[in-house]
C-alpha cells in the first residue's frame, strides 16, 4: 500500500465468512447441505437497502475487489481501478457486495475445504458448479445482507455472465445488469484453450486425480502451464508486442529451450505465482463453469427468446482488441436484447491489452461507467 | 430543445417504440421518453455522445450505420425511425432510407436543401463551394458527402415507392416562413420530412 490510503481508495477492508446451512441444489442433481461464502463489503447500505452494487468475479477472481488487507498490502483489490470513493462504482454512493464463489479457492466451500461427510478436503467430490447455481446462491447471500433488490449486479468475463444470468434467474431483484468483456456463450475456441488448460492440469503427476491434497503435494506444472495458455488469450497481439516484441533475456542466442525470449520468462513467472496461490480443481471448475454458460440452450439457441424474463437494464461494453471475448460476441447478446425488446446500451472501448482491458482504466471506459453508474445511483437514490 | 426537434416531438405518439439513427446527445429521445412515455434506441457513433445518452438514461447503442446498417433490427420492429441532420453524411442515403422503413412504420428525415437561394448564389458568384449555417465546412473536411436538394430527395422517394405523409420546411432559424412555404427549394433551408410504406 502506498504510505497513506489514497483518497480515492476504500482503505483497509477485511473480509467476512458467512456460513448458510439452507441447502442448495445444484444443475448438476447434487445438493450442498451446507457452505460458507466470503464477502467484502465496501460503502454502507441506505436505509431502503436500494443502494446495493453486486460484483461478480472473473475465472481467477474473488472477494477481494477493493481496498487493502493491510497496511503493508502490495497491491489493493483486483477491481480498485473501478471501486471506491469518487471511482464509477462510487462507495460514497454505493454499497458494494463481493465475494468469493462457490467452489473458489480464497476461502468459500469449494474443493480445496473439508468435506464434512469425510472430514478430508471435498477434492473432485466437489460438485460441478454452474454460473446459475452461483447466482442462486448470491441469492441468498442478498437476503442474508437484507438486500431485495440489487440497483446493479456487475461483472467482466465470467463475471459478465453472472449479472446476465441474474437477469433470467431473478429478474425483479436486479434495476441494472453490467456485463463488460463478457459473451453469451464461449466458443469452440474458447472450449479448446479451456480444455488444454484442463489436461495440463489433470495429466500432472501430482493431480492424482484431483485428491493430490491427501498426498500433501500440488499439481504445480499443470498449473503453471494452464495459467500461461489462459494468460496467452488474456492480451492482444499488440500488447504482448509492445510489451516484450522480441527482446532476448540476454543479448545473444543460446542455443538451448531455456527462456531466451523475455515473453517467455514472463509468461513462466505469471504461470509460476499463480500456482503457488491457486487450487488446481478450482480451476478445473472455473473453466467448467465457462464451458457450460449458455442461456439459450433450453431456448433452441435463440437468445432474445431466452431473454424474455429479463426486465432490467442492461450496459454491455466490450473492447476492440479483447480477442478471447470479441466485441463480436458482445453485439451477439445486444442484437438478442434488442430483438427482446430490453432496454441496452452497448459501446466498443478502444484499448489495446486484449481481454485484460476491463481490468484497465481508460479514460473512455471510466467516463462510461461512470456516466451509467452515476444514473443508476441517481434512479435508485444511492 | 432545437427548433426542429421541437417540431419532430409534434409527431411521436404517446408509447411508440422509437429508433433515432444519429441521437447525439440523446436529447429529443430522453425527451420523448419523459414527456411522450416513448421507449426505443439511439444510434450514434460519437464517444462524448454516447457517454451523454448512457448519463441520462437514453438507451444507446454504438453502430456505425455505413459499416454495419441496421441489420441487428428486426422487420417492423418500430413505429417511428428518426434521422435528422444525418442523412447527407452516409454514404449511401437511399440504402439507409429503405433500411428505415423496414424496420419502422414510418420515417422522418431531415436534412439541409443545397438548393437554398444563398447556396446558389455563393457558388455563382464566387465559384467555390458554397458554406451556410447549416453546411459550416469546407469541402474537404466536410462530413456531409451526399448532399441533395428537397427535389432530389422527393424524386428518390417518389422512384422507391415512398410516400411522403407530411413536409415542413423551415429556415436557418426554423421558422416556417410564408415564402418558404411559396418556393421551397429556392428558400427553405432544412427541410423535415415524415415518410411511410403504408397506403394512406
Amino acid at each position: 500500500m502506498p504510505d497513506s490510503v489514497p483518497s480515492d481508495s476504500v482503505g483497509i477492508v477485511s473480509p467476512q465468512t458467512i456460513a448458510f446451512n439452507t441447502p442448495l441444489e445444484l444443475a448438476c442433481g447434487q445438493t450442498l447441505e451446507e457452505y460458507e461464502l466470503v464477502v467484502e463489503t465496501y460503502g454502507t447500505l441506505n436505509e431502503d437497502a436500494s443502494n446495493a452494487v453486486l460484483i461478480c468475479h472473473a475465472l481467477s477472481g474473488h472477494h477481494h475487489a477493493a481496498g487493502y488487507h493491510c497496511a503493508d498490502d502490495r497491491k489493493p483489490g483486483w477491481w480498485d481501478s473501478c471501486i471506491g470513493p469518487g471511482k464509477p462504482i462510487d462507495t460514497n454512493r454505493f454499497f458494494v457486495v463481493s465475494l468469493n464463489n462457490l467452489g473458489g479457492c480464497h476461502g468459500s466451500t469449494g474443493p480445496s475445504s473439508i468435506n464434512p461427510a469425510t472430514g478430508k478436503p471435498y477434492g473432485p467430490d466437489f460438485p460441478v458448479i454452474t454460473v446459475t447455481d452461483w447466482v442462486h446462491s448470491q441469492a441468498r447471500l442478498a437476503d442474508r445482507l437484507g438486500i431485495q433488490q440489487w440497483a446493479a449486479v456487475v461483472g467482466g468475463s465470467l463475471g459478465g455472465m453472472q449479472a446476465m444470468q441474474w437477469s433470467l434467474s431473478y429478474p425483479d431483484r436486479l434495476r441494472h445488469a453490467v456485463i463488460i468483456a463478457s459473451t453469451p456463450k464461449l466458443s469452440a475456441q474458447n472450449i479448446a484453450f479451456n480444455e488444454v488448460a484442463r489436461q495440463a492440469i489433470t495429466s500432472d503427476t501430482e493431480f492424482h486425480d484431483g485428491r493430490y491434497y491427501d498426498f500433501d503435494t500440488v499439481p504445480r506444472r499443470g498449473l503453471m502451464l494452464a495459467r500461461m495458455v489462459g494468460h496467452i488469450t488474456y492480451l492482444s497481439d499488440a500488447s504482448m508486442g509492445e510489451k516484450f516484441g522480441r527482446e532476448l533475456r540476454e543479448e545473444a542466442f543460446k542455443f538451448g529451450y531455456d527462456a531466451e525470449f523475455q515473453v517467455e520468462s514472463y509468461l513462466r513467472y505469471q504461470g509460476e505465482r499463480f500456482s503457488e496461490t491457486f487450487d488446481a480443481n478450482t480451476y478445473l471448475l472455473m473453466t467448467r463453469a465457462l464451458d457450460y454458460f449458455d442461456p439459450a440452450w433450453h431456448t433452441e439457441g435463440d437468445l432474445a427468446r431466452a431473454l424474455t424474463p429479463a426486465t432490467c437494464e442492461y450496459l454491455v461494453l466490450s473492447f476492440s482488441t479483447d480477442w478471447r471475448f470479441s466485441p463480436a460476441r458482445s453485439e451477439e447478446m445486444v442484437n438478442a436484447m434488442i430483438s427482446a425488446r430490453k432496454k441496452v446500451s452497448y459501446a466498443e472501448v478502444d484499448a489495446p491489452w486484449g481481454h485484460d482491458a476491463f481490468l484497465i482504466p481508460t479514460p473512455r471506459y471510466t467516463d462510461i461507467f461512470t456516466a451509467y453508474m452515476g444514473r443508476v445511483a441517481r434512479e435508485t437514490g444511492a | 430543445m432545437r427548433p426542429d426537434l421541437e417540431i419532430i416531438q409534434q409527431w411521436v405518439q404517446r408509447g411508440q417504440h422509437v429508433l433515432d439513427l444519429g441521437c447525439g446527445d440523446g436529447t429529443l429521445l430522453d425527451f420523448l421518453q419523459r414527456e411522450r412515455g416513448a421507449s426505443g434506441f439511439g444510434l450514434e457513433i460519437n464517444p462524448e455522445h454516447i457517454t451523454t445518452c448512457m448519463g441520462r438514461g437514453v438507451s444507446v447503442i454504438e453502430q456505425n450505420l455505413d459499416s454495419q446498417g441496421l441489420d441487428n433490427f428486426d422487420d417492423g420492429m418500430f413505429d417511428v425511425v428518426l434521422m435528422t441532420q444525418a442523412l447527407q453524411a452516409v454514404r449511401r442515403p437511399d440504402r439507409v432510407i429503405e433500411e428505415m422503413l423496414r424496420v419502422g412504420r414510418e420515417g422522418i428525415v431531415t436534412f439541409p436543401n443545397f438548393a437554398h437561394w444563398r447556396l446558389r448564389w455563393g457558388l455563382t458568384l464566387s465559384g467555390r463551394m458554397p458554406e451556410s449555417n447549416a453546411l459550416p465546412y469546407k469541402w474537404y473536411n466536410t462530413p456531409n458527402i451526399r448532399l441533395c436538394t428537397f427535389k432530389d430527395f422527393e424524386a428518390l422517394c417518389k422512384q422507391k415507392g415512398i410516400r411522403i405523409k407530411s413536409r415542413r420546411v423551415v429556415d436557418g432559424q426554423h421558422q416556417n416562413s410564408w415564402l418558404a412555404r411559396l418556393w421551397p427549394n429556392l428558400l427553405g433551408e432544412i427541410a423535415i420530412y415524415r415518410i411511410t410504406r403504408e397506403e394512406s
